[in-house]
């Protein structure tokens, strides 16, 4: 009949590939999430979470390259599916408008992009201290990490704050139709599911964005780090 | 009243195309839009002009080959009817009407607002059948199926291969149609024995004609003049999900 292999490789085995690596991810992202929330509890909560998560040694190393792969996977499979979509309408309509789909579904290759820029962003910020010097000073200060100090300063200036902000309102955009899409993809979907998925992804967007956001407007506002 | 016409016009494959205005006075309001392009073509004929070519057939919403976009609606804006089903109640005097025709790689243009569809039938030809090698044919009535399941295969079955689903699609994709082609066959005692190999093929087959994939979006339901639902569409994932676990 078909070889794995090649099932994978056609238009909805690229997507199998896709909705796999991106609940995945979506795991990272809610784990990351709760982790950081613990700015709320004060320095030593999120100071000796971090210092725990940097003595992972190996273990550390393990779960970056498995992040790394899931990331390469779901871009790499967007990136074949985006050229195969575009090539299928070479010449556009004068006027083409949707019926009744999300701005959300429609912009999946926007946030997408923009997730990623900002990953970036994100990792030569506070990993290896590229852009922003000064608060990546301030984590490796004394003798443990202290990653409450290096984030309160980092969000004190409002241009980070809200660069961040913004890049969660995306994510959060990408998630929403993400998994609202994805147990239609794999095919977990019947007719009574179908609508309750499209609500579960609203409500999982606004959670990763209710909580990704409350991190950098506290400090923003002085709630968190101030006087 | 009167209607402004922005169609479309190409005279084959290979030449360029541009949109081309026309002036439409005195439209009845029960006119369908194809009666108004018959109106429009007899302007074109009397003035030694080329007519506008498009497809049509029944002019009763049952064939499929009106396909038109309409200000940027397939088959228009309005739910589960077909372009010969799009009234001119539907405008108000003074309206700029634009036409244009299915816009994807895999149905290529023929003329101004005429495309060729015969992908489809690829599709078709490569799994959308069932085998039946020996005997006269069955007797109707002789293999019972139960209620439910007939009028799942019948909510399928009423696809009539108009190419909608792929001309609303913002990636220009062939899902519903292949879903529901699969799905009408899926629901029925005599589609099983071929289930697994009809979905891969078809689903290859759609791949190597050139159509999109699918991102969820579900403008192809809303467009689709039987309004097949893209549960048919989850339901082929499934298939295919299935037909890939049993290989090794
Ligand atoms: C933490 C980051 C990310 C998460 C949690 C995530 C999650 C998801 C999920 C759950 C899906 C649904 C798959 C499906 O439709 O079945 C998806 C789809 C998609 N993702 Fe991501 N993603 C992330 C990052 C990215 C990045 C960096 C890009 C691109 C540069 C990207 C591009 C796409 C595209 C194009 C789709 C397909 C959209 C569609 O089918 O409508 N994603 N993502
Ligand atoms: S002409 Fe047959 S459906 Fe419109």
């Amino acid at each position: 009949m078909i070889r794995l292999g090649d099932g994978l490789r056609s238009s909805i085995g690229t997507k199998f590939l896709m909705a796999v690596s991106g609940v995945l991810l979506l795991g990272f992202v809610v784990a990351h999430m709760l982790g950081n929330l613990q700015l709320f509890l004060g320095h030593e909560a999120l100071d000796s979470y971090a210092q725990k998560i940097q003595d992972m040694g190996a273990l550390l190393w393990v779960a970056r390259a498995g992040l790394f792969t899931l990331l390469v996977l779901h871009v790499g499979s967007a990136l074949k599916l985006t050229r195969q979509n575009r090539a299928a309408r070479p010449i556009p309509y004068g006027v083409h408008k949707p019926f009744q789909s999300s701005y959300a579904s429609r912009t999946m290759v926007m946030s997408g992009v923009i997730v990623l820029a900002f990953v970036l962003y994100h990792l030569l910020h506070f990993t290896f201290g590229a852009v922003d010097a000064e608060s990546y000073a301030l984590a490796h200060a004394g003798a443990g990490l202290q990653v409450h100090a290096m984030v309160v300063h980092a969000f004190q200036q409002p241009i980070v704050a809200l660069s961040y902000m913004l890049a969660m309102a995306l994510l959060s955009l990408h998630i929403a139709h993400g998994v609202g899409s994805l147990f239609q993809t794999l095919g977990l979907n019947t007719q009574r599911t179908r609508c309750a998925a499209t609500r579960l992804g609203k409500g999982v967007g606004a959670v990763v964005f209710l909580g990704n956001v409350s991190m950098p407007l506290a400090v923003l506002a002085g709630w968190v780090g101030g006087n | 009243m009167k209607l402004t016409l922005k169609v479309w016009r190409q005279k084959n494959a290979t030449a360029a195309g541009r949109f081309e205005s026309y002036e439409a006075n005195d439209v009845s309001p029960d006119m369908s839009l194809l009666e108004l392009l018959d109106v429009v073509n007899e302007q074109l004929v009397n003035k030694g002009e080329e007519p506008v070519a498009f497809d049509h057939d029944c002019r009763e919403g049952i064939c499929g080959a009106c396909s038109m976009v309409i200000n940027g609606h397939a088959h228009g804006s309005d739910r589960g009817t077909t372009t010969c089903q799009v009234h001119m109640r539907r405008f108000t005097n003074g309206d700029t009407v634009v036409l244009e025709p299915w816009r994807a790689k895999p149905f290529p243009l023929v003329r101004d607002l005429m495309v060729d569809r015969s992908s489809f039938d690829r599709i078709i030809a490569s799994g959308g059948f069932v085998s039946v090698n020996t005997g006269g044919a069955p007797d109707a009535n002789a293999l019972p199926i139960g209620k439910v399941d007939a009028d799942h295969a019948f909510d399928a079955a009423a696809c009539i291969g108009c190419g909608a689903c792929v001309a609303a699609c913002k990636n220009a994709s062939a899902m519903l149609f292949v879903a529901a082609k699969v799905g009408h066959l899926a629901s029925l005692p005599q589609g099983q024995p071929e289930r697994d190999a009809r979905a891969v093929n078809m689903i290859m087959t759609m791949d190597r004609e050139g159509f999109g994939a699918c991102t969820n979006t579900y403008d192809c339901e809303a467009a689709c003049p039987k309004e097949i639902s893209v549960d048919f569409i989850g339901a082929l994932n499934r298939d295919y999900r299935k037909a890939l676990s049993s290989t090794r």
